[in-house]
C-alpha cells in the first residue's frame, strides 16, 4: 500500500516516563475508515499510545503523521487535534456547563461558528447519540451512559476524521455499557476511522477491522478479529484472552 | 454562637470595670461627656483609613496573585521558576521589616535610579500589604486551579481550545468556587496586618489609639476599644465570607 493511503502513520515510536520505557518502537498504520481495537493488560501502554496520537502525551522519539501532517511543532499539534476526537474513560464533561454548552464550546471558540450554527450542529449530534431531550441539563443530572454519549457527541461536534476511545465503557455500570457501545458501532458503520481501547470483546468482534494486542509497551500481536480470537499466535495473547473471556 | 461568647466576655469585662473604680477609667471614652465623645470620634474615624488600606491592598494582591500563579503552573520550568522564587522569597519576609524597607529604603533606590517618587505612608503601607499578601493569594489561586481534574484540561485540548480559552471557559469558572472563599478569608489577615501601617505614621485605627494613649494615659480602656473595633470589622467580614462560602459551596454541578 502507498504511504498516503494511511490517515495515521506511526514509526518507531518510543515513550519514556523517566526511566520507565512505556512504548517501545511502536509501528502502526491506520487506513482511512479503519476500525481498530486495542487490548492488553493494565499498564501495557494502550492509553499512552492513543494519547500520543493527539499529543496529550509527548513522545520521545519516532514519528507520528496524522492526515499527512507530521507532529513536530505546536502548529502541527493544533492542526492534528482538529482532526482527532477523543473520548475518555471518565467522560470529562465540563460540569459547570449545560449539555448544550458542552457541545457548542469547541465549535464556537475553536472554530468560530455562530451560536445558532453551533447549537444546530449540537442538536444534530445529540439526536445521533439519542439524547436530544437532555440538552438543557447539567452533566451531573445524567446517568453515566448518557454522560458518555454526550462526551461522544461533544467530540463529533468538532467533525473529526478520526475518533480515539480510551476504555469508553470501563467506568459504566454494566446495564449502561451497551447503550454506549451501540452508539460507537453506529459510528463505525458510518465509516468513521477509529481506534478504541477496550476489553469488550463482543463489541470488538462486531465493530473491529483489526485487533491489536499490547503488552509491556509493545505491539505483540495484530490481526483481524476472527483470527485474533480463534487462533491467537503468541502465548501472552492466549493467556490474556483466556483471562478476560473467563469473566 | 461565636457572637454569644464574645458578648459574654465583653459583658464580664465591662461589669468588672464599671464596678470597681480602681482599675478602669471609662470616662476617657464615655459617650456621655464631651471629651469622651471627642475621643471616641477620634478613634473611630480611623476606620476609614483601615478599610481603604485593606481594600486597595487586597485588590492589588488579587491581581498580582493571579499574574504570579498562572506562569507558576507552567510545564516549562524556566517559566515556572521566577514566580516560585517570588512566592518563596516574599513569604519569608516578615511584614514589619518589609514595611520599613519599602517606606525608608525603596525611595532611596528609586532616587538613585533618577525616579523622583515620594512614597507616603498610605502607599508605602499598601505596597507592602499587597506584595506580602500576593504570595498567599498566588498559592490560593494555584491550589484552586490545580484542584480541577486534569481531565478537564485534556478534554478542552481535544476540542481545540487553546490555553487562554481553556482557562477562561473551562478551568477558572470551576476553580473560582474554590478560590473565592479562601481569598475572602485572606482579606481578614490584610485587615489585621494593616495595623502595622501605624508605625510609619498612617492615621488608621491603631495609630489613633496609640496617639490618644500618649495624651490620656488610659491604655487599658483605649486599647480595649481598639480590640473591639477590629473585632467588629472582622466579624462583619466573616459574616460575608460565610455567606459566600455557603453560596459557593453549594453543589458545584448545579
Ligand atoms: N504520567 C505518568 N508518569 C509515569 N508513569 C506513567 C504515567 N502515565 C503512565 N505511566 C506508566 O506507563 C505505563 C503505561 O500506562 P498506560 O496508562 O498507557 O497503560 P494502559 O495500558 O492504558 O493501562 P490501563 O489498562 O490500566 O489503562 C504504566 O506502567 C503506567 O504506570
Ligand atoms: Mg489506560
Amino acid at each position: 500500500m502507498k504511504n498516503d493511503s494511511f490517515v495515521i502513520t506511526i514509526k518507531k515510536l518510543n515513550k519514556w516516563y523517566g526511566s520507565f520505557h512505556a512504548l517501545k518502537d511502536i509501528d502502526l498504520n491506520v487506513a482511512l475508515g479503519e476500525r481498530i481495537v486495542i487490548c492488553g493488560p493494565s499498564g501495557s501502554g494502550k492509553s499512552t499510545l492513543i494519547r500520543c496520537i493527539n499529543s496529550l502525551e509527548q513522545h520521545n522519539s519516532g514519528t507520528i503523521v496524522v492526515d499527512g501532517r507530521e507532529m513536530i511543532d505546536s502548529k502541527a499539534v493544533h492542526a492534528i487535534r482538529a482532526e482527532v476526537g477523543m473520548v475518555f474513560q471518565q467522560f470529562n464533561l465540563f460540569p459547570h456547563l449545560t449539555i448544550l454548552q458542552n457541545l457548542t464550546l469547541g465549535p464556537m471558540k475553536a472554530r468560530g461558528l455562530s451560536r445558532a450554527e453551533a447549537e444546530d450542529r449540537a442538536m444534530t449530534y445529540l439526536e445521533r447519540v439519542r439524547i436530544p431531550d437532555q440538552a438543557q441539563k447539567k452533566p451531573a443530572a445524567l446517568s453515566g451512559g448518557q454522560q458518555q454519549r454526550v462526551a461522544i457527541a461533544r467530540s463529533l461536534c468538532m467533525e473529526p476524521k478520526i475518533m480515539l476511545f480510551d476504555e469508553p465503557t470501563s467506568a459504566l455500570d454494566p446495564e449502561m455499557i451497551s447503550e454506549v457501545l451501540d452508539v460507537i458501532v453506529d459510528l463505525a458503520e458510518d465509516g468513521m476511522t477509529m481506534i478504541c481501547v477496550t476489553h469488550e470483546m463482543g463489541f470488538a468482534r462486531r465493530a473491529a477491522d483489526r485487533m491489536i494486542f499490547m503488552d509491556y509497551g509493545e505491539v505483540i500481536e495484530t490481526g483481524p478479529p476472527n483470527e485474533f480470537f480463534d487462533a491467537p499466535k503468541s502465548e501472552r495473547c492466549k493467556l490474556f484472552l483466556s483471562q478476560i473471556l473467563q469473566h | 454562637m461565636n457572637l454569644k461568647i464574645i458578648v459574654a466576655i465583653s459583658a464580664v469585662l465591662l461589669l468588672s470595670g464599671c464596678g470597681s473604680s480602681g482599675a478602669w477609667g471609662w470616662y476617657v471614652i464615655d459617650p456621655r461627656t464631651a471629651t469622651g465623645q471627642e475621643n471616641i470620634y477620634f478613634l473611630v474615624s480611623g476606620f476609614w483609613a483601615t478599610i481603604q488600606l485593606s481594600v486597595i491592598a487586597a485588590f492589588i494582591s488579587m491581581i498580582l496573585g493571579l499574574v504570579i500563579a498562572l506562569p507558576g503552573m507552567s510545564s516549562n520550568r524556566w517559566v515556572r521558576l521566577p514566580p516560585r522564587v517570588y512566592v518563596e522569597f516574599v513569604r519569608a519576609i516578615p511584614l514589619l521589616p518589609m514595611l520599613f524597607w519599602v517606606f525608608y529604603g525603596l525611595p532611596v533606590i528609586l532616587q538613585s535610579l533618577g525616579i523622583n517618587i515620594n512614597i507616603d505612608a498610605f502607599w508605602g503601607a499598601i505596597i507592602t500589604l499587597a506584595v506580602s499578601d500576593s504570595a498567599f493569594t498566588a498559592e490560593i489561586y494555584r491550589s484552586g486551579i490545580q484542584s480541577i481534574n486534569k481531565g478537564q484540561t485534556e478534554a478542552a485540548k481535544t476540542i481545540g481550545l487553546n490555553y487562554r480559552q481553556t482557562m477562561r471557559y473551562v478551568i477558572l469558572p470551576q476553580a473560582i468556587r474554590r478560590i473565592l472563599p479562601p481569598l475572602a478569608n485572606q482579606f481578614i489577615y490584610i485587615v489585621k496586618m494593616s495595623a502595622f501601617a501605624s508605625v510609619i505614621g498612617m492615621q488608621e485605627l491603631t495609630r489613633r489609639a496609640n496617639e490618644l494613649v500618649v495624651t490620656e494615659y488610659r491604655p487599658l480602656e483605649i486599647y480595649t476599644l481598639l480590640v473591639f473595633e477590629y473585632l467588629v470589622l472582622v466579624l462583619v467580614i466573616s459574616f460575608f465570607v460565610r455567606s459566600l462560602e455557603r453560596k459557593m459551596g453549594s453543589d458545584e454541578s448545579r
